[in-house]
């Protein structure tokens, strides 16, 4: 018998990477996937309120292989390790083991999972709701200096700003040079003939890219955060606003360069509060919308100027108010719409409970602003439709503010 | 780091190869390509092949591998090595000596296997590699093609993929062409030779329909849709070809998965064991060999039931027990005997003829079924159910473990529908894959696709055309 051949190629060796076209076709399958269930995936509590986390898993249909198979009432062999009995559980759905060979396939669940970043998951998201940057604010905005320029060349620099093929053409050139005005150069033998040969470069060869920060007007935004603290509000109330708020967090900020988030609490009274408190703290008492709404005011007035800031605001609750408080309530949302990009109302009404609750939709009715709007969130299914009808309002809002201008 | 270079391992084949003559192995020429984790998910993803078609569900695949291994569910296996002459194996660079040594053995024993049983024997190993060459440039070229483009491209071999496992299986039974059905077809017809004519009056025989498409019922489905729908394009049809050829040539491969890595680690086994080891490589092979030949409780490790099997056998012949002897004679040649079943049989008819009840008593092997949403055991091998047990897992062994439908009638309803019957054997078919595959095979049909099958035993039919999927259930 004819020797084994070895073959071994050093690991760092250059090699194509074949499955690198597939595997971006299958990853964008995968992102296609992902956008049909965007609902669903956004109704998973893992997602939502993961800010921390970078990767998150996402269970997603479809980018299965589909063959004729058996179905469940195939019966399966299975080796034991000793003493098994008729009548035992051998688990569930164990039978993929047995024997199927190469063919590969994967009965079971119509599921499977993926794990992606968080920030491509929003991307997403997003890309599906196809709406326009919102630049409604593009002649007042804030420098900021993010990325850097290039602007010319010079001789000195640090070297990964090195151009290479600049340097090498001025190392030609001082070579051309050199032979056309100094005649006298010896081509003779030793020493000299080695200088021919040899052409190093110089430090004048050197060429550096110059690079400048780019100082260029970012929009900014501001989430202005305002929820109902009060006893009403359980733990799944707060979930779903939770959920919202992030979601409108997310969106601004895949958005604008700069995005800051403001969270006011409030029951009888409001007041400017961390995230954690805004999340986690409940108080008893009343419920006087008005008293938010003011508060928020008081501070777009007083940071978040709307020349300078696109203002996204909303507001959470279960409906309740003190009912004397209507009319300032209304009056002060007015207030808002007119600084704010657009302004929501969310009022968080889980199945089952509320049915004497009281509900202000009836009372916003009267309000009459382009970016006002108002939605009712049952279950972490309604959060979804609901950021898309919001944001779809924005951008009804920005179209006819283009018709304006 | 690494214990070893490419010297110590062409020493190591050496002497590996010397015990592959001295037990008498066959062997195509071998290669061995030391590889990376990275290559090696690669060439599992592409069935090994050095070249092969792009396809979106490879890339899946790899994923998955890279995944599961990069999660630590699932380990890398020592080796892979395909079905050509020269016959070509991957070896990871970062396994250590023992764990080569090993592999190299195993390796020869998988060549052997390839080179001599019967159902290789129409793979043209010679081609294998330039073969798969030619295909992948084939599809290469359709995709770069800017009239076809890899999307179409893509759906016409996802739909040609579903089907791929729908065509003949067993390759040594020469396919009959259409004038061969022909002429059988009418022979059929003229009834059993009669001796007495004058005797007998002439029997009233039907016409035979000679219009009928196919003549009799056609198992190559991609084949079949390639030759009958006149409204594919050539590129079209050479996708079906490509990917029908690919999968006659994998056939082979699962219908002997058992045997052959039983073969396998029988033989790395032997080999190694004989090679007067040092001591420390000696423990640690020991332990290799225990896992890889380890039994999967709920479910059925080839590895472990092929080598339990090819010891079985050498023991039977051997060192028979009184009672076999009695039965069968013996003691008789072992080897040789090994020898002529590894080139004579595939999983089902090994199996059949050679696992026994006492060795599915030793193995504690059961048959286990659903009942509630869940696997309950329902027959342990005793004297009574050993032999069911066997056959249930025969039936799911190699290419058992794919429905037979065969085309009957490429014109039914005088409409053109295609219609196909589902051998049924007591297992359903599983409805959401069977709707998916359907729209395949309507996609690749372009007219109405009809199934006859059963279901909760009773007849039922499947049906797929312009509105969609529809079961029914006969009433």
């Amino acid at each position: 018998m004819t020797r084994a051949q070895f073959r071994s190629f050093p690991a760092d060796a250059l090699r194509s990477d074949r499955s690198a076209g597939d595997r971006a076709r299958h990853r964008q399958k995968v992102r296609q996937a992902i956008r049909d269930n965007i609902g669903d995936i956004v109704a998973e509590e893992a997602i939502i309120g993961r800010s921390g986390d970078r990767m998150v898993k996402v269970p997603i249909r479809g980018i299965r292989e589909y063959r004729f198979v058996y179905g469940q009432n195939q019966p399966g062999v299975g080796t034991g390790e000793g003493g098994t009995e008729v009548g035992q559980s051998v688990g569930q759905g164990d039978q993929s083991g047995a024997g199927k060979g190469q063919g590969g396939n994967e009965a079971g669940q119509d599921y499977y999972e993926t794990e992606i970043s968080l920030e491509e998951l929003i991307d997403i998201m997003f890309e599906d709701l196809s709406l326009p940057d919102l630049e409604r604010k593009k002649l007042r905005q804030l420098p900021s200096e993010h990325a850097f320029q290039r602007k010319g060349f010079r001789h000195s620099g640090i070297r990964v700003h090195l151009d290479k093929k600049r340097t090498a053409m001025q190392r030609i050139r001082r070579q051309i040079a050199q032979r056309a005005g100094a005649p006298g150069v010896p081509t003779g033998e030793g020493m000299a003939g080695d200088t021919e040969k040899r052409f190093p470069f110089h430090k004048e060869d050197m060429i550096y890219r110059r690079l400048l920060p780019d100082t260029r007007p970012q929009s900014n935004a501001v989430v202005l955060c305002m929820m109902d603290t009060s006893g009403s509000m359980d733990s799944t109330k707060k979930y779903l606003a939770r959920s919202f708020f992030f979601l409108l967090y997310q969106f601004v900020r895949s958005r604008y360069a700069e995005v800051e988030l403001v969270f006011v609490a409030h029951h009888a009274t409001a007041a400017e509060v961390t995230e954690d408190e805004f999340f986690h703290k409940g108080e008893s008492g009343g419920t006087v919308i008005s008293s938010a709404y003011q508060k928020g005011l008081e501070i777009l007035a007083e940071r978040y100027h709307p020349s300078l800031w696109n203002i996204y605001a909303f507001h959470c609750s279960d409906g309740d108010n003190f009912p004397g408080d209507n009319d300032k309530t209304v009056q002060a949302a007015e207030a808002i719409c007119e600084m704010a990009n657009l302004f929501g109302y969310g009022e968080i009404k889980p199945p089952g409970r509320g049915i004497f609750e009281s509900s202000m939709l009836e009372t916003f009715s009267r309000i009459k602003s382009d970016c006002f709007h108002a939605l009712t969130i049952h279950g972490k299914e309604d959060i979804w439709p609901g950021l898309k009808a919001f944001l779809q309002k924005d951008r009804a809002a920005q179209a006819t503010g283009g018709e304006h201008a | 780091m690494r214990s070893w270079d490419v010297d110590d391992l062409i020493g190591w084949d050496e002497r590996i190869r010397e015990k592959v003559a001295e037990f008498g192995l066959d062997c195509f020429p071998q290669v061995f390509e030391i590889c990376d984790e990275e290559q090696m998910l690669g060439y599992m993803a592409y069935h090994g092949m050095p070249s092969h078609y792009p396809h979106w569900s490879y890339g899946k695949s790899f994923e998955k591998l890279k995944t599961t291994y990069d999660h630590g569910v699932s380990g890398l296996p020592y080796e892979m090595v395909i079905n050509s002459n020269e016959s070509i194996a991957y070896l990871m660079r970062n396994n250590s000596l023992c764990l080569q040594i090993l592999t190299i053995a195993h390796v020869y024993g998988h060549n052997d296997f390839f080179k001599n049983n019967f159902t290789f024997q129409g793979t043209h190993p010679e081609l294998t590699q330039s073969r798969f060459k030619a295909r992948a440039d084939r599809v290469r070229r359709y995709a770069e093609d800017p009239a076809i483009g890899i999307d179409k491209v893509e759906a016409v071999l996802d739909a040609a993929h579903a089907l791929s496992f729908n065509c003949r299986r067993n390759l040594g039974v020469r396919k009959l062409g259409h004038a061969e059905q022909r002429e059988r077809a009418i022979e059929a017809t003229h009834g059993p030779h009669d001796p007495h004519p004058d005797i007998h009056r002439a029997p009233q025989l039907p016409e035979p329909d000679l219009r009928r498409v196919p003549l009799e019922p056609e198992e190559d489905i991609l084949l079949f849709i390639r030759d009958h729908n006149p409204y594919l394009a050539n590129w079209e049809r050479d996708l079906l070809t490509i990917v029908h050829e690919e999968a006659q040539y994998f056939i082979p491969q699962i219908e002997t998965k058992i045997m052959n890595e039983g073969w396998a680690s029988f033989w790395h086994h032997r080999i190694v064991n004989s090679l007067d080891l040092p001591a420390d490589l000696q423990m640690e092979f020991m332990v290799h060999h225990s896992q890889v030949v380890r039994p999967h409780p709920g479910s059925i490790n080839p590895y472990y039931l092929g080598f339990k099997l090819w010891h079985d056998i050498l023991r039977r012949c051997e060192n028979p027990t009184p009672e076999e002897r009695e039965r069968y004679g013996g003691p008789t040649d072992g080897m040789a005997t090994l020898m002529r079943i590894r080139e004579a049989d595939r999983d089902a008819s090994f199996l059949r003829q050679f696992l026994t009840g006492r060795l599915m008593r030793e193995m504690d092997m059961y048959e286990f079924g659903p009942e509630d949403d869940e696997y309950v055991v329902q027959r342990v091998a005793d004297e009574d159910s050993w032999r069911q047990i066997r056959d249930t897992l025969i039936g799911s062994v190699g290419m058992a473990a794919f429905p037979v439908i065969r085309i009957d009638d490429a014109d039914y309803d005088g409409a053109r529908k295609l219609h196909l019957t589902h051998a049924y054997d007591g297992r359903e078919l599983e409805l959401g894959q069977a709707e998916k595959t359907l729209a395949y095979l309507h996609r690749l049909w372009g007219r109405g696709v009809v199934i006859e099958t059963t279901l909760q035993d009773k007849p039922a039919q499947l049906i797929y055309d312009e509105g969609g999927f529809a079961p029914k259930l006969a009433a």
